[in-house]
């Protein structure tokens, strides 16, 4: 069809036909709008209270988001076993916290000490891993149709999986793990509300303020660390000898070569910063929710490929964007209409963006094709 | 190849099918009277560790018979099936279906132990009954509709669209939710919670038993403030139970029930209620039998403590001399355990054993599909090792005894037997 007769007529259509359903529909799905204005009213605090939570489960996302972002956006591949890389970074902290004492300390400075080593081996770990999976799964595939590449991802995710289903089982590890074997969730302890309870300061740091908000450490750390860890690749891709290769690889990666560039190099560094900051972002999912699962992978990789393609795939911004979007609508979705919606409302929102927005938020940023 | 040489071959290929055939559908002869029954039961992912259980209870049942039925006349052989897949991690519809199939296939197969989940059994309750019917008697699904037809909580066309051939093969051990809801509703009233919520899975079990909470007890008086699904893939619950934290007029509930199996983020829901509402004291927190496991607890920890939750059974100090007896039987042979179904596993292989021995003592022939069948809808006053109990006509057991479980010192600990 002529994309412009699609922009000026197909498109409105749809739009006002998305909008009439959704005010038809909604309130079978509790999108009453009375409803949801009156709760607002009867207890303004509570909207904070859900930005709170939206944003810290949104940095989460979005860190994972980066992952994919930074890999399709060099090799264009979904990393599908990326979810999964995320959920042994959770499994590694545990593990490193349980072995270094920290899970059964009591000592504020120790406990932020073994917080740190946690997270120094979370991202070796995971980078090491992801940079693995690339040598194994990918490398021999990269000139291969793009469906080979894509199936040995989703081979890979399900090996990462059964490697953590195992690791789940191993209580020698980790004493916590119990007897029940690797299949259920597994307890992540709350290591910084322990932390400030031991220092005797209140691990919220809104109790004060009388508006009933919690503003945990948690929720902080969450989000600075998300931050900081978006600016930093930021610079890094722009600043950085290395990232300026990572661009021009993603650019034209022909190109690239011919300018001296050592793609398998660019290729390698890339998958080791995306299991990097998966590692981090298992480690914070970690101390935020308090849960390790062998198949918490596969939701939060859902979900961050979705907010990179939200934001524009390639686009590490955009990523960012995205996944905080996501976290937000949950959270919203869980506190104003019913659950059991949540996650019809979180996609039904992305389709009426991406209809407008085809390339994401922000736009894309892959190569360009000769 | 030519025209004449695939005919040759052809004519080959059905003469040996014809002869295999004339080898199984032979007399029984002395090498073949073996009757075989299997259990179809979830052995991947977090119900293992109720499951494993129930298997090492039927194991135990079969092996203190000897293997041996009808005076040492055929040879009983068990085999534990798995009907969950590692990619789901739950029990799989494409496996539930394969091995009802797989076992509607083997004449040799007398009786289905299973399954574990009630969506399971509504895939292989049709395949097994038009498959002679074959006998299938569950230890573990409680949803109603299976059996009988609960006005607000079962389709229409439930049960008689799982008995394709007209004839019932379907019985259980387990209580039905049916039941299960007026026993929680009793429990909540014993414990003077005056308003709930009501959170569920959004799975034929956990909605099921959610729904039927709901219904009792509003009967009973309870104000419940809303029912609600959650996702169960979801990284946390902390935007939902802020919402439920302020839900009552501006504050908590008195209790928070949650319909669900342990398989789905239920240690996540349970951690993120006592992070946001405070301890399972200050706002009680209540599950079904899904939740009735040592891998709650071991998911959500500290948090877990004070939390409750129902279990078909008596309290095991309630019990009579024979179940007394199998629980020191089962610790000697794989160690105690305190998982609920492991009782029940053993009630459901007593009452397939009993039916094989009730159609050798009348005469006929064990290896008939439907005389067990028949056999087993006949049970009446069976001494098991939960009591004396008979099956109904539509197949449900009528002991409809529960245990109320309390969460004491990382462990279930039996709190009160209640009854519907």
């Amino acid at each position: 069809m002529n994309s412009s007769l699609f922009r000026r007529f197909v498109r409105p259509i749809i739009a006002i036909a998305v909008i009439y359903l959704v005010l038809l529909i909604g309130p079978v799905a509790s999108l009453d709008f009375p409803v949801i204005v009156s709760s607002i009213k009867a207890n303004p605090p509570q909207l904070v209270q859900f930005l709170i939570i939206g944003l810290a489960n949104g940095a989460i996302v979005a860190i994972i988001a980066l992952g994919y972002t930074m890999v399709y956006g060099i090799i264009e591949l979904i990393n599908f076993a990326h979810g999964d890389v995320y959920m042994i970074g959770v499994f590694t902290a545990l593990t490193t916290l349980s072995l270094t004492g920290t899970l059964t300390s009591q000592d504020p400075a120790y406990i932020a000490f073994g917080i740190f080593i946690a997270l120094v081996v979370a991202i070796a770990v995971c980078a090491g891993l992801n940079a693995a999976i690339e040598k194994l799964a990918y490398r021999r595939l990269r000139n291969a149709p793009r469906l080979a590449p894509l199936i040995s991802a989703i081979g890979m995710s399900f090996i990462v999986e059964n490697i953590g289903l195992i690791w789940a089982g191993q209580s020698w590890l980790v004493p916590s793990f119990g007897t029940t074997g690797g299949g259920a969730q597994k307890e992540f302890p709350d290591l910084l509300s322990r932390m400030f309870r031991n220092m005797d300061l209140d691990p919220n740091l809104l109790a004060s303020s009388g508006l009933g908000l919690r503003f945990t450490i948690k929720d902080l750390l969450v989000i600075v660390l998300a931050a900081v860890l978006m600016i930093g690749l930021r610079f890094f891709i722009q600043k950085t000898r290395l990232g300026k290769a990572m661009r021009a690889t993603a650019q034209n990666r022909d190109a690239a070569k011919m300018m001296g560039i050592d793609i398998d190099l660019v290729i390698t560094a890339t998958f080791l910063i995306g299991g990097g900051l998966a590692g981090a972002a298992g480690l914070m999912a970690g101390l935020y929710n308090n849960n390790a699962w062998w198949f918490m992978g596969f939701r939060a990789g859902l979900q961050s490929f979705t907010a990179a393609v939200l934001g524009g795939i390639g686009n590490i911004t955009g990523a960012m964007l995205g996944g905080f979007l996501i976290g937000l609508l949950a959270a919203f979705s869980d506190g104003y209409l019913n659950a059991r919606w949540t996650n019809a409302w979180v996609f039904a929102t992305l389709v009426l963006i991406l209809l407008f927005r085809p390339t994401g938020l922000l736009g894309e940023q892959v190569g360009q094709k000769a | 190849m030519t025209k004449r040489m695939f005919a040759l071959l052809s004519v080959l290929v059905i003469a040996s099918m014809a002869l295999a055939a004339c080898g199984t559908g032979g007399p029984a002869a002395g090498s073949e009277s073996t009757l075989k029954i299997v259990s179809s039961l979830p052995m991947t992912g977090a119900s293992l560790t109720q499951t494993q259980t129930i298997v090492n209870a039927m194991q135990l049942r079969v092996d203190q018979a000897g293997g041996k039925a009808c005076g040492g006349k055929y040879t009983v052989t068990y085999e534990p099936w798995d009907d969950a897949s590692a990619a789901l991690g739950k029990w799989d519809p494409a496996v539930e279906t394969e091995n009802a199939n797989k076992a509607a296939a083997d004449p040799t197969i007398v009786a289905y132990l299973g399954t574990f989940n009630s969506g399971a059994a509504k895939l292989s309750i049709p395949i097994l009954n038009q498959a002679g019917p074959l006998a299938m008697i569950s230890p573990a699904n409680t949803y109603p509709g299976l059996t009988h037809f609960v006005e607000g909580q079962t389709e229409a066309n439930e049960p008689d669209v799982y008995y394709p051939s007209g004839a019932r093969n379907y019985a259980r051990v387990a209580a039905t939710d049916d039941l299960k809801g007026k026993v929680i509703a009793n429990f909540l009233v014993s414990q003077n919670i005056q308003t709930l919520y009501i959170l569920d899975d959004q799975e034929v079990y956990g909605k099921g038993v959610a729904d039927s909470v709901n219904a009792a007890s509003t009967a009973a008086g309870i104000t419940v403030v809303a029912q609600e699904g959650y996702d169960p893939k979801a990284a946390d619950y902390k935007a939902l139970m802020t919402k439920i934290s302020t839900s009552n007029a501006g504050g908590p509930p008195d209790a928070v029930f949650l319909g669900a199996i342990v398989d789905n983020n239920s240690a996540q829901v349970l951690k993120d209620k006592v992070a946001i509402m405070g301890d399972n004291e200050t706002v009680r927190f209540v599950g079904p039998d899904g939740l009735y496991t040592a891998a709650l607890i071991e998911g959500a920890g500290d948090a877990a403590e004070g939390a409750f939750a129902t279990t078909p059974g008596l309290a095991r100090k309630d019990l009579g001399e024979a179940g007394t007896k199998f629980y020191a039987d089962y610790a000697a042979k794989f160690g105690d355990t305190n998982e609920p179904y492991a009782i029940l596993g053993y009630d459901a292989m007593s009452a397939a054993l009993k039916a094989i021995e009730d159609v050798c003592a009348a005469g006929g022939d064990p290896t008939d599909r439907a005389a067990v069948n028949d056999a087993v809808f006949a049970i009446k006053d069976f001494e098991g090792a939960l009591g004396t109990w008979s099956f109904d006509e539509n197949g449900d057991i009528t002991l409809p005894f529960y245990l109320v479980g309390q969460v004491q010192g990382g462990e279930y600990v039996a709190f009160g037997t209640y009854t519907p």
